[in-house]
């Protein structure tokens, strides 16, 4: 059901550039307004996530350790699982954006009978990887219709890519190949195992929809419908260097199709899950290190709480521990101390 | 209480089905043996909380307080203004489900709703319910929903199901960490006063006579009376108890664990604390307050973690100590590695730690002035200031349990195995996915090791019972060796159901039992009186 | 704002590496280039925009007929034939490779395998 609704919402979203290019010409709109709105909306939507994140405290420092702490100078440690200073976080964090290092980890649990069996599981990995990077190289990639000249940078990257002449013409781009096999693994995994299908709510198959649906169209211009490269570039180049003009020469719909699906994609990115590509820089579990015992960690609202004070504790077990000859410390005084509580009836302080 | 055999127990457990109802349409059915007693009111008001009066989780109307949503919702909101970490948790799950089979309360029950990413779930659909404008708009396709009663026996049910391991963080991509959810959530829930009956009295005693079991400073030295008298009886050596206890201007302050010295097998553990302390006539006192390292207040509130604690800084500072030692424990190292220094530092008035025997200065712990017994006597051995005969350990075969908190939350992984091979011959590793970061909870942590709730602990210990079963099978292990007290108190429950023959220990109490003292006395036990393989031969 | 420096930091490389085609055309945007047109001639083989678009499809297509099926006659939309062949019918009107197929090629970054066998006309005179 929620596979059904986010697919007819796709659907709805594909026509929307086709009734409105195709059949009511507004090549203005689509080609200039709509990326631009929806690009600005990306780009502060993100800022906005960003500054909502930074505005919460952490309040501890709560690494997930997944190797050796450093104690004694005899036991080798985990630099990049218990990383103790901010050069071992950051390599940890390089593995962890780049490669999905606690995604490669996964394991598999199977019970038989009354046993446990645990295998490896690289699959979601391997499909999370050819996706991202697929994703990010196409993305890259795209840069040769947004600048003149185009540097030689990506050019090269563009040439490696392309590098299979075996197909015909033009040269079939692996990361097409790649990101297509990507995407569907992640969708068919969602559709076919039980247990992701039963967690998935609509806005998880959404976004595999939307991207799908951009690189079907994308691939679609490449290889079959034909769409002219020069007139797109005319109109991209215009748009990053913002004297947008809509050329004057006819682009094919699917072009507008395409280019609409992106900037749905940009404009929904920072409301989304989606925002994981930057959410993960904050993960707490993940960006400290494991020196809390050398190294304090400040909570901003930390605030003085009642306890009990020894004093008041003696006075109630003097005459026991007399008696079993435990020492009186009689040098204890009462003391008053301050304190906050944000619980109960007695709730002193609102953070 | 009893419990469908083993092989019944788990035989409706599929991994890899699901129900045919969403997840948001599937009604709390709280079930008996699942969940644990709500404590009578009048321990709540004593430690200054809410409580909802004299009720239990399966009546059918809960006596929610007048408001309670409006306090639900600005107690969420408060919790993602005062922490990032849950604000963030609540925001990126992609929901790729590499957290599902990583729990064991789902490898255990096969209820979606005990996989990681379904029980955030749980809040982050009332989340985006209630305060996203997304998610009021497309409801359940966004995974939206609205708050109601049924949502709070949800919450409660399973949030008191999640033994706060983070066993689900290390597989996440992004570090979701449930244990965190499962904090801010039962903080909530304590705040409508909803507090349970074995989460809240051990905090009730530990505030007001200093340790969870409520043992009071006179039946403290007692029971620590009674273990050096059952030593002096096996091997003839005489330790003073004067020294140990309220003794002002010593080096060390010892923080031992209350299930060390209320109930076996903890009892040889501590035993083994003092044997050692004897053995190096260490400079070390106990204060007769702050007699309990672990802190319930953690499985309730962070408010209440640091009320408990507080005591032990301020005893540090009356018996006027250097720096302070634990006890072998979970959860409590899991605050005192990562909370206290933040809570009660900066540690001023102490001094970095420096073993009076090896001279070592624990550089690792300079801030906050604390260290794990098992980094000081590890520290020992390398510098062999202890003399060993691991033999006395012979009728042992040991494996070790990583506890989930100091694996995840601490990685003092290498320490305990380094004193475990220089104290015994026989020591096999549990297999590789079941150990380290990848341990197994005992199922019973964070405040479940109650009675009422016995099913789903020995669900929830299946795999790492599993795991002691295959070497049990494998290679005859028979002892089980582990850092955490909560362990010694719940996985002899549990092996007892899934494995029987296998027995359960601290580390120390393996360390006292290789322990060669001068001019002890022969014998043919150890120091739990199990038959030694071969025998001691003292100076009679 | 809680770690203000680092998310500063980050915001400013997120924006910077969102907008990186303006820092890459930055003070070096060059004009886009007019591929030079036969002056003399009114109409391609086909339309204007089916050239556009389609041109590399077209000559895939003869290069397969001419070469693997013997067919040297490519019949129009508008029904007039043309012998197929690049150097023979293409550049005759687009006689100048670097003006007109290079311009627009360099310009949109395409590689085109044409002339790893043929010979732009300005090099074969170049040649001779």
């Amino acid at each position: 059901m929620n596979v059904g609704w986010s697919f007819l919402i796709f659907l709805v979203l594909l026509l929307i550039p086709w009734v409105g290019v195709g059949v009511l010409g507004l090549q203005g709109l689509f080609a200039i307004v709509i990326p631009y709105v929806c690009f600005l909306v990306f780009v502060i939507g993100l800022i906005y996530r960003i500054l909502n994140w930074a505005k919460s405290p952490q309040p501890f420092k709560i690494p997930t350790t997944c190797g050796q702490q450093k104690s004694l100078p005899w036991i080798k440690y985990s630099r990049l699982e218990s990383p103790f200073n901010t050069f071992e976080v950051v390599l940890r964090m390089v593995l962890e954006v780049l490669f999905f290092r606690s995604l490669f980890r996964n394991l598999r649990a199977d019970l038989q009978g009354k046993k446990l069996i645990y295998g490896s599981a690289k699959w979601l990995w391997l499909g999370a990887i050819l996706f991202h990077w697929s994703f990010l190289i196409i993305l890259i990639r795209h840069l040769r219709l947004f600048t003149n000249p185009v540097p030689s940078v990506i050019q090269f990257l563009d040439y490696m890519d392309s590098f299979i002449h075996s197909f015909g013409v033009p040269p079939v781009y692996i990361t097409d190949i790649l990101i297509i096999a990507g995407l569907s693994f992640l969708l068919l995994r969602r559709l076919v195992d039980a247990k992701v299908s039963y967690i998935s709510h609509g806005s998880d198959y959404f976004p595999l929809f939307l991207i799908l649906g951009i690189v079907i169209t994308g691939v679609l211009m490449r290889y079959n419908l034909k769409v002219d490269v020069y007139a797109i570039k005319q109109l991209t180049l215009g748009l990053a260097t913002f004297k947008p003009v809509v050329p004057e020469v006819k682009i094919g719909t699917i072009f507008y199709v395409h280019l609409f699906l992106v900037s749905v994609l940009a404009a929904y990115f920072p409301f989304s899950k989606l925002a994981h590509m930057i959410g993960v820089f904050f993960s707490p579990t993940r960006n400290m290190p494991n020196n809390n015992r050398a190294d304090m960690h400040v909570n901003p609202w930390n605030y003085p709480v009642k306890h009990l004070t020894y004093a008041e504790w003696q006075e109630r077990f003097r005459e026991p521990m007399e008696n079993a000859g435990i020492p009186i410390d009689e040098e204890a005084e009462k003391e008053e101390h301050e304190w906050y509580t944000i619980y109960g009836p007695n709730k002193n302080l609102n953070l | 209480m009893s419990l469908p055999k083993p092989d019944e127990l788990i035989s409706d457990v599929k991994l890899h089905s699901t129900p045919a109802k969403d997840w948001m349409e599937i009604k709390p059915e709280l079930k008996k043996g699942y969940y644990l007693s709500i404590v009578e009111p009048k321990y709540l008001e004593e430690l200054d909380l809410n409580h909802m009066g004299k009720w239990q989780p399966y009546d059918e109307k809960w006596p929610l307080p007048d408001g309670w949503q409006e306090t639900v919702k600005e107690e969420l909101q408060r919790r993602m203004r005062m922490n990032r970490a849950f604000k963030l948790f609540m925001d990126i799950c992609v929901r790729c489900g590499a957290c599902a089979d990583k729990c064991h309360f789902f490898l255990g029950t096969g209820d979606p709703k005990n996989m990681p990413v379904l029980r955030a779930e749980l809040v982050r659909s009332v989340i985006k319910g209630e305060f996203s404008t997304f998610g009021k708009l497309f409801g359940r396709l966004a995974g939206a929903r609205k708050l109601d009663e049924d949502v709070i026996k949800e919450w409660f049910y399973y949030f008191y199901q999640c033994t706060e391991c983070r066993r689900c963080s290390v597989f996440c991509p992004y570090g979701i960490d449930t244990a965190e959810i499962t904090m801010m959530m039962r903080e909530i829930l304590l705040e409508l006063g909803i507090g349970t009956d074995w989460g809240i009295k051990p905090v009730h005693n530990s505030y007001y006579i200093g340790n969870h079991v409520g043992v009071p400073p006179q039946s403290f030295r007692e029971n620590l009376e009674f273990l050096v008298w059952e030593f002096e009886e096996i091997t003839g050596i005489k330790i003073d108890l004067d020294k140990y206890i309220n003794r002002k201007g010593a080096e060390i302050m010892f923080v031992p664990l209350s299930g060390d010295y209320f109930a076996e097998p903890g009892i040889y553990t501590m035993l083994g604390y003092l044997v050692l302390f004897h053995y190096l006539d260490l400079d070390v006192t106990m204060s007769p307050f702050a007699t309990e390292g672990g802190n319930f207040g953690f499985f309730n509130s962070l408010e209440m973690a640091k009320r408990l604690h507080s005591k032990i800084y301020d005893e540090a500072k009356r018996l006027k100590v250097k720096w302070l030692m634990g006890g072998e424990c979970g959860h409590k190292w899991r605050i005192w590695h990562q909370y206290h220094n933040t809570f009660f530092g900066p540690l001023d008035f102490l001094e970095v730690p420096k073993s009076p025997i090896t001279g070592t200065v624990f550089e690792h712990a300079k801030s906050n002035k604390i260290i794990h017994i098992v980094e000081f006597t590890a520290d020992l051995i390398a510098h062999g200031k202890l003399k060993l005969d691991p033999s006395r350990n012979d009728h042992l075969v040991v494996t070790f349990h990583d506890s989930c908190n100091t694996s995840r939350g601490m990685g003092i992984f290498e320490e305990p195995r380094f004193v475990l091979k220089h104290v015994c011959n026989n020591f096999v590793e549990m297999p590789e996915n079941t150990i380290r970061e990848k341990t197994f909870c005992c199922g019973s942590g964070s405040g479940l090791n109650a009675g009422e709730n016995m099913e789903i602990r020995m669900r929830g210990g299946l795999p790492r019972a599993n795991a002691v079963e295959y070497v049990h099978k494998e290679y005859g292990v028979n002892h089980l060796a582990c850092i955490c007290a909560i362990d010694r108190a719940a996985l002899p429950t549990l092996l007892q159901y899934w494995v029987p023959g296998v027995e359960v220990g601290g580390l120390h109490e393996l360390v006292a039992n290789a322990l060669v003292f001068e001019g002890e006395r022969s014998r043919d036990v150890d120091l739990r009186r199990r038959p030694l393989k071969t025998p001691v031969k003292g100076v009679d | 704002m809680y770690n203000a420096g680092k998310v500063i930091v980050f915001i400013v490389v997120l924006i910077v590496f969102f907008t990186i085609p303006m820092w890459l055309n930055f003070g070096r945007v060059e004009a886009i280039p007019q591929p030079e047109l036969p002056k003399d001639k009114a109409k391609c083989i086909e339309s204007k925009e089916y050239m556009r678009a389609y041109h590399m499809k077209l000559l895939d297509d003869w290069r397969k007929q001419a070469i693997r099926e013997n067919k040297h006659v490519y019949v129009a939309k508008d029904g007039e034939k043309y012998f197929i062949n690049l150097q023979k019918t293409c550049m005759k009107c687009h006689n100048n490779k670097e003006k007109f197929c290079d311009s627009c090629h360099n310009f949109v970054v395409t590689h085109p395998d044409c002339w790893s066998c043929h010979i732009a006309p300005e090099v074969a005179e170049k040649w001779q």
